[in-house]
């Protein structure tokens, strides 16, 4: 079981590079969606925390 | 007031784009979860290149959204340049970082891939410069964005750059082709056929459709983002001139 | 004041991005379109020995043979041949038959002494059973071989 583990990190030798380049596309992806996310979290906690004293007008119909 | 109106059409991005996330999030998710599952478990290593194929998995599918990202750059900038349409320009201002960031994980896998197989980091072949060439178009077009208090004029000046640099798409992909480059030449688009085995291809457009699908998640959360900043602004100025 | 400030460091940060894309650019078509040389490139274009340069081919079947430190063997584009001899770390890659592209100089004699190794590698991609399977029924096509 210990086994087939050590060879699958292992990546039979280039270990060195084969998991910096998976790790590191991870961390680009997560990072870029967390960050947006954080962006977009934090305008529309702030557009709630105004809209009630400048809510404009709603048109009938609008869509 | 007139600026308040100007978001009675995003209105309806906002009611589509809330629908969609979180299919498309989901989708995305799952193609992840499947494309690593036969990246790293069910899936041969390479008879010459051993396990560092299973960086094909990842180099592949953002190098091709990398290139597809900055058409879509330039498509919009035309749109918003010709039809004015504020969601084509917005749409290229919120793709533009993540191009970018498929780009550099293209140039650093690519380099960690390059070391072990061809001995080297880097050379200045006609492939691996003209994608260079590209994440500076990408962080150039960033720049332009942000550069000045309008935000209308650096949404134009990042559509032209957009357009000016779209010359470079056709020569990444062509590069391989027409000059002698360390890079080897297609594998997957060509007229023969793939030259990739039946056992490679599930890992390779698994993990392609999560890339792509990733790219769509992450605009329609960046572009909502935009929006509701602008929104916010709007309503800033318009309850100083209100308070006047 | 600052406001200003930033759009004047993201203007200047992005002209000097462009500026540093059209160098490169400008680089990269006025040193070498080619990155390499094949032997028949050589054959026809005769460069100067001492001259720094890119050689690109197939390294020749049995072509090689390690004399201590040093390896001698023969780059081939099926057309012409040129002799080289290096001394130093060889990517894993490398082998007859495969593909190598390789910086150095040529003498008089027509012999090139190589600084660096890189090994080149062709875009097929299949597991071992598969390219054993082709080699044993002979329909193995080495690296870039023959254009079909």
């Amino acid at each position: 079981m210990l086994d087939a583990l050590r060879t699958f990190l292992g990546m039979g030798g280039y270990a060195a590079f084969v998991w910096p380049a998976l790790i590191l596309t991870a961390v680009v992806l997560v990072s870029m969606l967390v960050l947006s996310l954080q962006d977009l979290r934090r305008a529309e906690r702030t557009l709630q925390g105004m809209e009630p004293a400048d809510r404009p007008r709603r048109r009938r119909g609008a869509a | 007031m007139a600026n308040l109106h100007r978001f009675a059409n995003p209105a309806q991005f906002q009611r589509l784009s809330r629908a969609l996330l979180p299919w498309v999030a989901g989708i995305t998710a799952i193609l992840f979860v499947l494309g690593l599952y036969f990246a790293l478990f069910a899936s041969p290593p390479d008879y010459q290149q051993g396990d560092t194929v299973r960086i094909m998995y990842v180099h592949v599918p953002s190098a091709w959204m990398s290139l597809f990202c900055y058409t879509f750059l330039a498509v919009a900038g035309a749109v918003g340049l010709i039809w004015r349409h504020p969601l084509a320009f917005m749409s290229a201002r919120a793709a533009a970082p993540i191009g970018a960031g498929f780009t550099f994980i293209v140039l650093a896998t690519g380099s960690l891939w390059g070391k072990p197989m061809w001995g080297t980091w880097w050379v200045w072949d006609a492939r691996l410069t003209s994608v260079l060439i590209l994440f500076f178009l990408y962080l150039g077009h960033i720049a332009l964005s942000r550069a000045f208090d309008d935000p209308a004029r650096g949404a134009k000046a990042a559509a032209v750059l957009a357009l000016v640099g779209a010359v470079n798409v056709p020569i990444i992909k062509f590069s391989v082709d027409w000059w002698n480059t360390l890079h080897q030449p297609a594998s997957v688009s060509r007229l023969a056929g793939p030259a990739i085995d039946s056992s490679m291809l599930p890992p390779l457009f698994l993990m392609a459709f999560a890339f792509m699908g990733y790219f769509f998640t992450l605009l329609l959360i960046r572009i909502r983002a935009d929006l509701a900043s602008r929104k916010v602004q709007a309503l800033r100025v318009a309850a100083l001139a209100a308070a006047e | 004041m600052r406001p200003k400030h930033r759009r004047l460091a993201y203007v200047a940060g992005g002209v000097a991005l462009l500026g540093a894309a059209t160098a490169l650019v400008l680089t990269a078509f006025q040193d070498n379109l080619v990155f390499f040389y094949s032997p028949t490139d050589l054959v026809e274009r005769e460069v100067e020995p001492g001259r720094r340069f890119r050689l690109g081919g197939l390294v020749e079947e049995g072509s090689i043979e390690r004399d201590g430190a040093t390896i001698h063997f023969v780059v081939t584009d099926l057309a012409e041949t040129v002799p080289v001899s290096y001394t130093g770390v060889l990517p894993d890659l490398f082998r007859e038959g495969q593909g190598v592209v390789t910086e150095g100089v040529i003498n008089e004699q027509g012999h090139f002494t190589a600084a660096t190794v890189l090994a080149r590698h062709d875009e097929n991609y299949l597991p071992k059973e598969v390219a054993d399977a082709l080699k044993d029924s002979g329909h193995w096509q080495h690296a870039e071989g023959a254009e079909q």
